[in-house]
């Protein structure tokens, strides 16, 4: 949703200089994984603040539900059990939007002005300007981003854009009962998370760390984990996450060939879009970027 | 609790048994983590299942179901021979030192004057050896091979590590780490916090678990400390309120007992009631019982209660037998019941063994629910196929369905786990129909008053004689009734030299100040002082905090007198130190008793006195060896009464105390309890953190979180039936079947109990055949239909099945 109280700073498939006037502080969500009880009050918040509820779906045999991100679950639960150093754990792991500092969803999404990036970190979905080409999907090193069957648009955790935009904390964050989801200024989620690292240590979690990969340029959600060094465990977290080399190339050494391009693609996918529907434009896309991905 | 909330925070090691904390008060869990940020304390979980509390634990210990006793009183042992007590504090504070009857003893697991045809104990030589002063004798040396501490020795002498280990499950290795964790707390600068729930209540022996774990708080010094004490996490949010006001049949508010048949008048009861002090300077608080009587019966009766009439004594119905949920639904299964007023509750789901409870509805000629919701109940006659097989035109009961207002649609106070009562304010209209619980109540009795007016009847005095002074009568206000809880002065109080100090009508400023002479009026004597003249004290929202402690004192108020923490005296030594200042919380200043909470003793009860610091017991001290409990003065483990061994392992050779000797079972429920052979496995029911009971599967997002029946067991016993995860699974007792969806998974550990293989069947409770959620069985089909001998809480705990492939 557009909210001009938040300025933008990149906005897909846009050329515009980002306004550089107001000093904004770079705001980040903390998820201590390790005071996380799993308790889903996060997701309960997050369907209550943005008015989404998905089916009631069945029990499959395990705790995770809805299964799977979707439309209308923008957060969710994933219940890992290890057994690290002969002792088992249930890691419990709050999955939704990461809001990189570099988001490869942004990069690749081809509508000016369907994803945009804040000043303070956040990245945004803005439905309107979605053409529901996915190719945000396949941006997405954390495979977050879901197309909804009702309207053919991407949606995401917006971070509560709407709420941080008055001052306020993320539904999650105000509901967590715990205090495992925090939120505030990068730097000081970054600091209250060294504290909470020295501590899991004194615990003997020798591998605890924050978890903020440099290969997306830092993240606006970030994980305490104990066991930092294998992030993997907590139900396939990456553990080196990387914008694809496809989309990274369509920003990068082939930016001035991109824009050529990207005129015409607009114009031919809203063209396509208005005649045909969104799903057809995208499919020779999307396979060749997928083409692209698999080597 | 005897602390509350937010004195967890105070603790340096937070153990969890018993209940799953983090599962079931994940709003009160955040003082655990604020205990483990904090105070670097750390977290011990005892559990069958490896719970959510257990995954933010520092330390995980399994047990099976049903055997805490064991692995408790093997704490006990470990602390007594390895020297882990408080010694000063076990001297001062508790019966430790008390010479009992030389004929008391235990042998043959039972203790003595067990009658087996009775199920019960004559206690005649539970007591203490008295001197010709007429107090307990005691031998401060510990050294009377009959006082209470060599008595408790030899007691738990026998439940050495092995033995326990062999009995609950838990590797030998583990439960020596949970006792030397445990033992660390028994210096005075450390203190343990036991956070407990229904995981302890609901056995046959439930009452015994939780006493087993107060000798241990005492034997550690931790009770009345910051950090300490014996905590029930209770789980609606004002079962403690309820619980107060007089949640069991056999007791009046404030506790104090429902007279019976046996207590034909006012002062046969008030002597049988109060009791008499033990000990020289004991306080014996209850000293004081006509006093909170008397005014209670003003509050019931008003000027009809008189001293002539004594105060309207025989208005009260007296008991001539059990009155609790499981005696009930009994009488009702018998047909000796004919109509049943059920308010805000949903015992066909909640009650156990579901088909003898919706044969005992079937029975009744009308059923009146009164709650927000539909219930199961409400609906117990109607076919739901599988999940509710029954034939509608086999019942004949009446079922009114009088929809109520949710706590948010009405003002009232809650009272918290930790006995603060708080107001709260109504937030919304309720929708349709609904009425306030104090108005459906209002309309029907002074319809009922106006029945018996009108055409008389059997003994019509105890409604027509009923105090009914509200502005509105078929609908008091719930401020109306929090000034008559609280109390008021019937006729003017005055002091001594005659000068008044209370004008009739004003508010009483707390219990002390009540009187047996019918001048004050008092509904409930432990909540007395929360609407003093100052107002409404449970509405107060200033948690300015200066000790650090959490102590809070004007935020809300806390019974008993506004104090937060009891028995808070045994936090100082003898001499009114604090035994660690650097978390004091009363302490005596050479003149009067004071600090950080409002002292559980008289203010000005110097040290030399020596006055106890337990004023609610005769002996002024606790009780290690307490003769009011059912089943024995020291806890003893027995079997739950479906055990998977079909032995006691302490005692193999005796079958007639394999499980609670004391415990009551009634005709064709002994038949019903299912034996090792037919059902293997030891099922456990528990609560999930995504629902709350049976209200929250009416609600979508609750449903969407968790939507479909589920049982949990090991990835061993999978195996071995075949079943994967996500298969439909049935799930049989010798009572009842429900089928469910397999969650297998490696949380449920696999136990070696006397040599064998033990697993365990996790079964949540929320499901049923109303709601959002995905269509369900009622757990309670299967469990078993007996309960705790003290308070006759079923035995939801621990039980047996088998369970297939559906």
């Amino acid at each position: 949703m557009a909210l001009q109280s938040l300025d933008i700073a990149r906005r897909s498939a846009t050329t515009t200089e980002a306004p550089q006037v107001r000093e904004t502080t770079e705001v980040a969500k903390l998820i201590d994984v390790s005071a996380c009880i799993g308790c889903k009050a996060c997701q309960a918040a997050c369907m209550e603040w943005n008015d989404i509820r998905p089916e009631v779906g069945n029990n499959v045999g395990i705790y995770d539900n809805p299964q799977d991100l979707d439309d209308k679950t923008w957060t969710l639960m994933r219940f890992s059990e290890v057994e690290e150093n002969g002792k088992l754990e249930w890691l419990i792991r709050k999955d939704g939007c990461m809001h990189c500092a570099d988001p490869g969803c942004l990069k690749a999404c081809p509508s000016p002005g369907a994803i945009i990036q804040y000043s303070n970190g956040i990245v945004d979905f803005h439905q309107e300007n979605c053409i529901g080409c996915g190719y945000c999907i396949t941006g997405c090193p954390f495979d977050v981003p879901r197309i909804s069957k009702a309207d053919s648009k991407a949606y995401k955790c917006s971070l509560c854009s709407d709420r941080v935009a008055v001052g306020q904390a993320p539904a999650c964050a105000k509901a967590c009962p715990t205090g495992a989801i925090k939120f505030g200024a990068k730097e000081d989620m970054v600091h209250y998370a060294e504290g909470r690292i020295e501590d899991l240590k004194e615990r003997g979690y020798q591998n605890a760390g924050l978890y903020d990969p440099q290969g997306v340029g830092g993240t606006h959600v970030m994980y305490v984990l104990q066991h930092a060094d294998k992030p993997t465990l907590y139900a396939g977290l990456p553990e080196d996450p990387q914008i694809s080399p496809t989309v990274a190339l369509w920003k990068g050494v082939a930016k001035p060939l991109a824009l050529l391009a990207l005129g015409a693609t607009a114009v031919g996918s809203l063209f396509h879009y208005v005649m045909k529907g969104p799903n057809e434009v995208s499919k020779e896309l999307e396979e060749e970027v997928e083409r692209e991905d698999a080597k | 609790m005897t602390n509350h909330w937010v004195d967890i925070k105070n603790a340096d090691l937070v153990l969890i048994m018993g209940g799953n904390a983090a599962e079931a008060h994940i709003c009160g869990f955040k003082w655990v983590q604020e205990a483990k940020q904090g105070r670097k304390a750390k977290l011990v979980v005892v559990d069958p299942r490896f719970t959510r509390s257990a995954a933010v634990s520092d330390y995980y210990a399994p047990i099976r179901a049903g055997s805490d006793i064991a692995f408790l009183s093997g704490i006990i042992n470990y602390l007594l021979t390895n020297d882990k007590i408080q010694h000063e504090y076990v001297k001062a504070h508790t019966n430790a030192s008390f010479l009992i009857d030389p004929a008391f003893g235990f042998e043959n697991g039972v203790f003595t004057g067990y009658n087996p045809e009775k199920r019960s104990y004559d206690k005649s030589s539970w007591r203490y050896q008295m001197g010709e002063d007429g107090y307990a004798k005691v031998d401060p040396t510990l050294q009377d091979p009959n006082c209470v501490f060599q008595l408790m020795k030899k007691h738990f002498a026998r439940y050495d590590a092995d033995t326990v280990s062999s009995i609950t499950g838990t590797p030998k290795d583990a439960l020596l780490k949970v006792c030397e964790m445990v033992g660390e707390c028994s210096t005075t600068n450390r203190t343990m916090t036991i956070l407990y729930a229904l995981g302890w209540t609901q056995h046959s022996v439930g009452s015994q678990n939780i006493r087993t774990m107060a000798m241990i708080q005492l034997l550690l010094g931790n009770m009345g400390m910051a950090g300490g004490g014996i905590n029930a996490l209770r789980g609606h949010a004002n079962v403690q309120g309820i619980t107060d006001m007089c949640l069991f049949g056999a007791s009046l508010p404030g506790y104090m007992h429902e007279p019976t048949d046996a207590e034909p008048d006012l002062a046969t009861f008030i002597e049988k009631r109060t009791p008499k002090p033990l000990r020289p300077a004991s306080m014996n608080y209850w000293s004081n019982y006509s006093k909170f009587f008397v005014s209670l019966m003003k509050a019931f009766y008003g000027p009809n209660a008189t001293a002539e009439n004594q105060f309207g004594f025989d208005w009260l119905p007296k008991q001539d037998t059990a009155y609790d949920t499981l005696a009930m639904f009994e009488r009702m299964h018998q047909g000796r019941m004919n109509g049943f007023v059920c308010q805000g509750f949903n015992p066909l789901a909640s009650v156990a063994h579901k088909d003898k409870v919706s044969a005992a509805l079937a029975k009744l000629k009308y059923l009146v629910v009164i709650d927000p919701l539909a219930t199961d109940t409400s609906e117990f006659w109607k076919n739901y196929g599988e999940f509710n097989n029954v034939d509608p035109k086999q019942i004949q009961t009446e079922v009114f369905r009088l929809p109520a207002a949710l706590f948010a649609e009405h003002e009232g106070s809650f009272t918290n786990s930790g006995r603060v009562i708080m107001w709260h304010w109504k937030a919304a209209d309720g929708p349709g129909e609904t009425r306030e619980d104090t108005e459906i109540l209002g309309q029907l009795f002074t319809r009922l008053r106006a029945m018996y007016a009108k055409d008389g009847g059997a003994n019509p005095e105890p409604i027509l004689k009923l105090h009914w002074p509200y502005r509105i009568p078929t609908h008091p206000s719930s401020q109306e009734l929090a000034r008559e809880i609280s109390g008021y002065a019937v006729t003017d109080l005055a002091d001594a030299s005659g000068n008044v100090t209370v004008k009739a009508g004003e508010q009483v400023a707390g219990f002390a100040v009540l009187r047996n002479d019918g001048s004050t009026a008092c509904g409930n004597w432990l909540y007395s002082g929360m609407w003093s003249q100052a107002g409404n004290l449970t509405a107060r929202r200033d948690n300015s905090d200066p000790s650090g402690l959490g102590q809070t004192l004007n935020w809300g108020f806390a019974w008993p007198a506004n104090r937060r923490i009891l028995y808070n005296r045994a936090s100082c030594d003898p001499s009114g130190k604090p035994w660690d200042p650097s978390r004091n919380v009363i302490s005596w200043n050479g003149k009067a008793w004071g600090g950080n909470d409002i002292p559980d003793m008289r203010p000005n009860a110097a040290p030399d006195e020596g006055v106890g610091a337990f004023i609610m017991t005769g002996e002024g001290v606790a009780r290690l060896f307490a003769p009011a409990m059912a089943e024995g003065p020291f806890p003893e483990h027995y079997e739950p009464f479906e055990t998977p061994l079909g032995k006691n392992p302490m005692h193999p050779d005796l079958p007639a105390v394999t499980s609670n000797p004391a415990a009551r079972v009634y005709k064709g429920d002994m038949e019903l309890f299912g034996k090792a052979d037919e059902f293997p496995y030891v099922a456990t029911t528990y609560r999930l953190a995504e629902h709350f009971h049976f209200w929250s599967k009416t609600s979508k997002i609750n449903a969407i979180l968790q939507p479909e029946h589920f049982v949990e067991i090991s990835e061993e016993l999978a195996a071995e039936k075949g079943i994967r995860k996500g298969d439909m699974v049935k799930v049989s007792s010798n009572r009842g079947q429900i089928k469910a969806v397999a969650v297998v998974t490696k949380r449920i550990p696999v136990l070696t109990v006397d040599g064998r293989k033990v697993h365990t069947v996790g079964i949540p409770l929320h499901y049923g055949f109303k709601g959002e959620t995905k269509p369900g069985y009622i757990t309670n089909t299967l469990t078993p239909f007996v309960g705790d001998a003290n308070s006759q809480t079923p035995e939801y705990k621990a039980f047996l099945v088998d369970i297939e492939k559906a």
